[in-house]
């Protein structure tokens, strides 16, 4: 492909920041100011950092980021929508000793994928369940989510989810935590450079603990959806912090004792 | 061939999965063909096969999409309901070129229907089942032999063309007790190279992607093309049925499955009553036996299509024998299944009919 491992610095200086190894060259498609871009890039910094190239295989789903194989430069698997998990489970259980993990949204995870999402998490499967968590559906333009908030307008709640007609935004992740086949839980954002260190950080723990055996880790990042949402990315942001983590505080949720 | 032994036809199944090098197993229960999972719960796992009871149908089809594409050989087993929750997953393996074996013990329906045999999934398993223009592979066994041998045939297939293998059977099939020899099979001699597999990418290669999206519609229709190619190869290479007195027959009888056993037994009892009866029995549904059953229609007077089900096959006849001589259907639904003499009464109708309609003309 057309990636480059490093780029020569026309000043002469060190190049102290640039884009890992393992991501391709290929500019996202992604909206502006969207937090799957900032996802991609740190989760392949730690597997340039932990050299797993050759050991890791991704999947990802239907929703924005089913692309992801166009930029993560590793063996990957699309699946259908909501079965991430499941292709998952099979890719790991026939490899045992690669790293797998899946990549899914809000709408893949905690509505059409619920069964699976559950299912894999209660049988312990030794792979890293990476949950992106824009509360609302990105993909097809906008419609409301499992995680959307109450009030909040998407194209079919367009007056504002409310609990009459669409019941309580899904804290999916905290109800993960209490299976016992959940080793790691931590909820992250990327929309600081702080958030991402810690999302970093987490994604290198979840890594070491699939060496381990350990179960399933499980990683959500809440992000944004500027597109979705109708707002600039920085108006996004704003809105994230002030809305989303009063619901979905950053943190984590469960940690190995 | 070596150690002959009585099974059920679920257990012959499975017990050849085993020695066929499957490597991973999985599935939901349902009845009738639970002995499957039960079985390879018990055998499988102890002889170095991953058997996971998936949470349902739609997990399993996914996991037998993960499994194929890590370079595994894999199969899943449901009855008919569970097949309607696969189709999606099916239609993203035939797309995604994934090797697999699907097995279908049908039951009867429309909806939660009834445990008992029936061949009502004929449509579903040989006209796409899912969504777009994709075909499985399809066998139709008619014995627990059968059940058995088709699986070895199944994996190499699957591999041979990358693309998933149905093998339709149905509940009498799956239930009942016959003996069973397992043929020679060493899995080492029928690997075949993956090089597409997400093993891991080695420096040395570039990424693999197992993938069924292609979103410009150029790339999707070259995508198809190469699909329908594969299906002409496929038609052209392993288009199997097997023939019962066909040499000298003047009515022809078409079914398959358990169906086909029973229309043997109407075949002898008409030969008996003096009337020149053949079967052909189509062994592979998808591809179909067009050309094997059209040769035949230009020398027999009549056909008859006998089927567990309101009659999808006799459609496929139809079109084999366009209109060279009169066809026509005789089935069962929901369950029951047809007697031999019941075939061999529809039978003799049809041979009363041809003789009025000859004696009208001269
Ligand atoms: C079976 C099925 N139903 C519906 C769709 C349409 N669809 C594609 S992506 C999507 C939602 C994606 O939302 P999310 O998972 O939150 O990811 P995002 O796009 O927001 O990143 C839907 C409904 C589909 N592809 N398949
Ligand atoms: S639609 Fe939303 S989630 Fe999708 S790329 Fe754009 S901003 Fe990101």
């Amino acid at each position: 492909m057309e990636r480059q491992m490093v780029r020569p610095d026309p000043s002469g200086l060190p190049s102290v920041y640039e884009r890992p190894g393992t991501l391709t060259d290929t500019p996202f498609h992604y909206c502006p100011g969207c937090g799957h871009g900032v996802v991609h890039r740190v989760l392949m910094e730690v597997v340039d950092e932990l050299g797993i190239q050759e050991e890791t295989v991704g999947v990802a789903p239907v929703g924005c980021s089913v692309f992801a194989y166009n930029y993560l430069d590793i063996d990957m698997q699309e699946a259908a929508h909501g079965r991430a998990s499941a292709v998952a489970t099979a890719v790991k259980r026939m490899l045992p000793g690669k790293y797998v993990f899946s990549y899914q949204g809000d709408g893949d995870l905690a509505a059409i994928g619920t069964a699976e999402t559950i299912h894999t998490a209660n049988r312990g499967e030794n792979i890293l369940v990476l949950f992106i968590n824009n509360a609302i559906y990105g993909m097809t333009g906008g419609q409301m989510a499992p995680t959307t908030l109450l009030g909040m307008k998407t194209t079919t709640s367009p007056a504002g989810r409310t609990v009459e007609t669409a019941g309580f935004p899904l804290k999916i992740t905290e109800m993960l935590a209490m299976l016992p086949g959940v080793y790691y839980v931590s909820r992250n954002s990327v929309h600081t450079p702080g958030a991402v260190r810690h999302l970093k950080k987490a994604i290198l723990k979840s890594f070491q603990y699939q060496k381990e055996n350990r179960g399933t880790c499980f990683i959500e990042v809440v992000s944004n959806c500027p597109s979705g949402w109708k707002m600039t990315p920085l108006e996004a942001n704003k809105w994230m912090e002030e809305h989303m983590f009063p619901l979905y505080p950053p943190g984590e949720i469960k940690v190995p004792k | 061939m070596s150690d002959l032994r009585l099974m059920k036809g679920n257990e012959a199944l499975a017990e050849a999965a085993i020695r066929a090098g499957c490597k991973g197993y999985f599935g939901y229960p349902i009845t009738p063909q639970s002995e499957i999972l039960e079985y390879l719960a018990l055998e499988g796992r102890s002889r170095g096969m991953v058997v996971l009871q998936a949470e349902s149908e739609v997990a399993a089809i996914n996991m037998v999409y993960g499994g194929s594409g890590a370079g595994a050989r894999v199969m899943t087993s449901s009855s008919s309901p569970g097949i309607s929750l696969m189709q999606e997953g099916l239609s993203y393996i035939a797309c995604a070129e994934l090797p697999c074996l699907v097995v279908n013990v049908n039951r009867g329906g429309p909806g939660l229907g009834t445990i008992q045999p029936s061949q009502g999934d004929y449509f579903q398993s040989v006209k796409g089942g899912g969504h777009g223009d994709y075909r499985l592979l399809v066998l139709a066994p008619s014995s627990v032999q059968e059940m058995a041998d088709f699986v070895f045939d199944a994996f190499d297939l699957a591999d041979k063309y990358r693309t998933p293998v149905l093998m339709l059977a149905d509940g009498a099939l799956g239930q009942m007790m016959e003996k069973v020899a397992f043929r020679e099979y060493n899995p080492a001699d029928h690997v075949v190279a993956k090089p597409w597999a997400t093993t891991g990418k080695p420096g040395t290669r570039e990424r693999n992607i197992i993938t069924s999206l292609h979103i410009e519609p150029e790339k999707m229709e070259q995508i198809n093309l190469h699909l329908q190619e594969k299906y002409r190869l496929i038609a052209e290479n392993e288009t199997r049925c097997e023939h019962f007195h066909t040499e000298d027959a003047e009515y022809l009888i078409v079914a398959y499955g358990l169906a086909a056993r029973i229309a043997k037994g109407a075949v002898e009892m008409a030969r008996a009553a003096g009337i020149k009866a053949g079967l052909l029995r189509p062994v592979t549904l998808f591809p179909y036996p067009t050309a094997a059953i059209r040769r035949l229609a230009d020398m027999v007077r009549g056909v008859l299509v006998v089927e567990m089900n309101a009659g999808q096959m006799v459609e496929d006849v139809r079109l084999a024998v366009e209109g060279r001589v009169q066809v026509r259907f005789y089935g069962r639904m929901g369950g029951v299944i047809p007697a031999p003499d019941e075939v061999l009464g529809a039978l003799e109708e049809m041979v009363k009919e041809h003789a009025a309609q000859h004696e009208e003309v001269y």
